[in-house]
């Protein structure tokens, strides 16, 4: 499989298969027998309670857990459990609940690791830094300044990260995403803790991602609203069980779902 | 306003992403090296070389080459003193097997050798990190000491254990051994502290760099954007090491012309000093390197002076301060200013900035 065939999927079509996917951590079953599919193009929700295993999920996808039974079919091949550097390299980026950006290192530094995979200078150019490595830099320089530009983050360019609000950090790790031009982008709660201007912002970019670059996003997010208004389809998760699934209006009516997650049904 | 980046537009990312993008910057440098260059060579003696300028630059490239490892990459290392001593070692070796071999080549040698062990040492940072690695680090470095002493094919079955240079020559003109004059050695050890300077810079402004950086501040986050945790790791090792390795080479070979392995590159007169100039210096940065090496070289110089020739102490307690001076120096910085002297000197560039204004 290569990020070829990826690319070669047309748009609304299977890309990514989760088979009968459970996961345990000694006693604790975090999934139970998941099933679902996404197709390219969509933006993807995953719902659930606290606990329900939609982090879990994820960490699935990209390769950072290794399901304890069950299959992932990435690109129409069946996989066993995915590797997280392989998940990169075949275009599946994300960001974490709690903000896992370096610190260290300037919004600009950040941003441009998201370019590290597709950098082939070895280290003795780099060293050197000129003609091929220099030149290299400045590519992949100019790829990330569209992302600044698109995520209005010129200003802090040289802030070192850990000085930025949450609020900000949150779209500095949206934009180390984006700057890997990936296939597929998992976004674990990315407006958690945000207020509702913030928010706003959010789902514009994560809506602007999804239409002018057709990447196929997989969200988890605590505020329906939010869920409801940007997702084409929904997987709702709770105790590690898949509990409902569909179109957000399908979701809205499910009486399992209002039961045990939006909890309105006090009937 | 004296550091102004007012109206220095930046039309290129290149231009931004120059070592030196600000003009003052670039002037001072360049002040710098034709001084270092074009003037020091005239004027330098023998207690200038021996005492400041040749240790300076040699401990320059260790300082720069722990940083690597433990500013850059986040891997804390105690080891420096047995990498600087596999480098001295090698030189000794190559040098007293291959005799017409240039003594620049011979150096670089020793680098890559030294680099080669420091991969295997790296080995273990995989699964230990922080502390414990330091332990393991600690181990390399007493295992090292150890071979070199133990094992006589290392020094050639001297019935003293010591290593001794013998004479070798750049463009006809010594620069190992008693006959080499000051400038020579001198400028031996200038030529490869900008050469290889600038080298580790790039890297630190290239992939190589923020991959080291990414693995520091969170490895987790770095593996999932793609960076293979081991191979980068062992990459900052080789790096790191293969400074160390060049500056134990200069040290033996340039600096001292004989040593004995416990006594010179000992935990306590090697690797805690160069940790002490990165932490002093700055972790995580170039400039810090240079700052940190400058003050650990200069430091006894000046109190001695203060000490036994202002107030007239005996050289012995001067020894004493000294070392208490040091443990001082060392928690005031590890908790006042964790980014060393480089730090300070942004800051004085960002006040220099707004002069004459206060804010
Ligand atoms: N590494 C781990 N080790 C042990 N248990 C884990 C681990 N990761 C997750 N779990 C457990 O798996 C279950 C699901 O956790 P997960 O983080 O996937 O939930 P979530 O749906 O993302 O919840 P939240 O909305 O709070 O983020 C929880 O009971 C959690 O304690
Ligand atoms: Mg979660």
């Amino acid at each position: 499989m290569s990020l070829q065939d990826l690319q070669n999927i047309p748009y609304g079509k299977k890309i990514l298969e989760l088979k009968n996917i459970s996961l345990a951590f000694g006693g604790v079953k975090a999934l139970t027998d998941v099933s679902f599919e996404v197709n390219k193009g969509e933006v993807f929700a995953i719902i659930g309670p606290n606990g329900a295993g939609k982090s879990s999920m994820l960490n699935v996808i990209n390769g950072f857990y290794k399901p304890t039974s069950g299959l992932i079919n990435f690109a129409g091949t069946d996989r066993k459990g995915m590797e997280p550097e392989f998940a990169a390299k075949s275009g599946i980026a994300r960001t974490f609940q709690n903000i896992a950006l370096f610190k260290g290192m300037s919004t600009l530094d950040n941003l441009m690791t998201g370019r590290l995979l597709k950098q082939k200078q070895n280290f003795l150019m780099q060293a050197l830094y000129f003609g091929p490595a220099g030149k290299e830099e400045e590519i992949h320089r100019e790829k990330v300044e569209r992302v600044i530009d698109f995520l209005d983050l010129q200003s802090i360019r040289r802030t070192p990260v850990g000085s930025l609000p949450y609020g900000l950090q949150k779209r500095v790790e949206l934009g180390r995403a984006l700057a890997m031009e990936p296939e597929i982008l998992l976004l674990d709660e990315p407006m958690a803790g945000m207020n509702v201007e913030e928010k706003q912002d959010m789902s514009r970019f994560v809506l602007t991602v999804n239409n002018e670059f057709k990447t196929t996003i997989v969200l988890i997010e605590h505020d329906m609203g939010v869920v409801m208004d940007i997702s084409d389809r929904i997987v709702v998760l709770d105790y590690g069980k898949k509990i409902g699934s569909g179109f957000p209006q399908e979701i809205r009516n499910n009486k399992a779902v209002i039961d045990a997650y939006l909890g309105v049904s006090d009937d | 306003m004296i550091y102004k980046e007012t109206g220095q537009y930046k039309s290129s990312y290149k231009s931004d992403h120059a070592i030196f993008p600000l003009i003052q910057d670039k002037v001072l440098f360049s002040t710098l090296m034709l001084i270092a260059f074009l003037v020091v060579p005239f004027f330098i003696n023998s207690y200038w070389e021996k005492a400041i300028l040749v240790p300076f630059l040699i401990f320059s490239l260790a300082a720069i080459g722990l940083n690597i490892l433990t500013g850059y990459c986040g891997q804390v290392s105690l080891g420096t003193g047995g990498f600087m001593a596999v480098g001295a070692f090698s030189t000794y070796k190559i040098m007293t097997s291959f005799p017409d071999l240039n003594i620049m080549i011979i150096v670089l040698i020793s680098g890559v050798i030294t680099a080669a062990v420091g991969i295997v040492f790296g080995l273990p940072s995989l699964r230990i990190k922080g502390f414990y690695l330091a332990v393991a680090t600690l181990a390399a470095q007493f295992f090292l000491v150890w071979l070199f002493n133990k094992v006589p094919w290392f020094y050639n079955y001297s019935a003293t254990g010591q290593i001794t240079v013998s004479e070798r020559l750049m463009f006809g003109i010594p620069v190992t051994g008693a006959t080499a004059p000051p400038y020579a050695t001198y400028l031996f050890c200038l030529v490869l502290v900008v050469l290889l300077g600038f080298a580790a810079k790039n890297m630190i402004r290239s992939k190589i760099g923020r991959s080291w950086m990414a693995i520091r501040d969170m490895d987790i986050a770095a593996e999932i954007i793609g960076v293979p945790p081991l191979k980068t790791k062992l990459s900052a090792f080789a790096v790191s090491s293969f400074f160390i390795g060049v500056s134990g080479a200069l040290y033996f070979a340039i600096f001292l012309g004989a040593i004995e392995v416990t006594e010179s590159f000992d935990i306590m007169t090697m690797s805690f000093p160069v940790l002490f100039m990165i932490i002093i210096g700055g972790l995580g940065s170039m400039l810090g390197s240079f700052l940190g090496a400058g003050f650990i070289v200069t430091l006894p110089i000046g109190l001695k002076f203060i000490m036994v020739d202002l107030i007239g102490l005996s050289a012995v307690t001067a020894k004493h301060f000294e070392i208490s001076i040091w443990g001082l120096l060392m928690i005031v910085f590890l908790i006042v200013e964790p980014h060393g002297l480089a730090r300070l000197w942004s800051i004085t560039k960002e006040k220099l900035r707004r002069w004459p204004f206060p804010y």
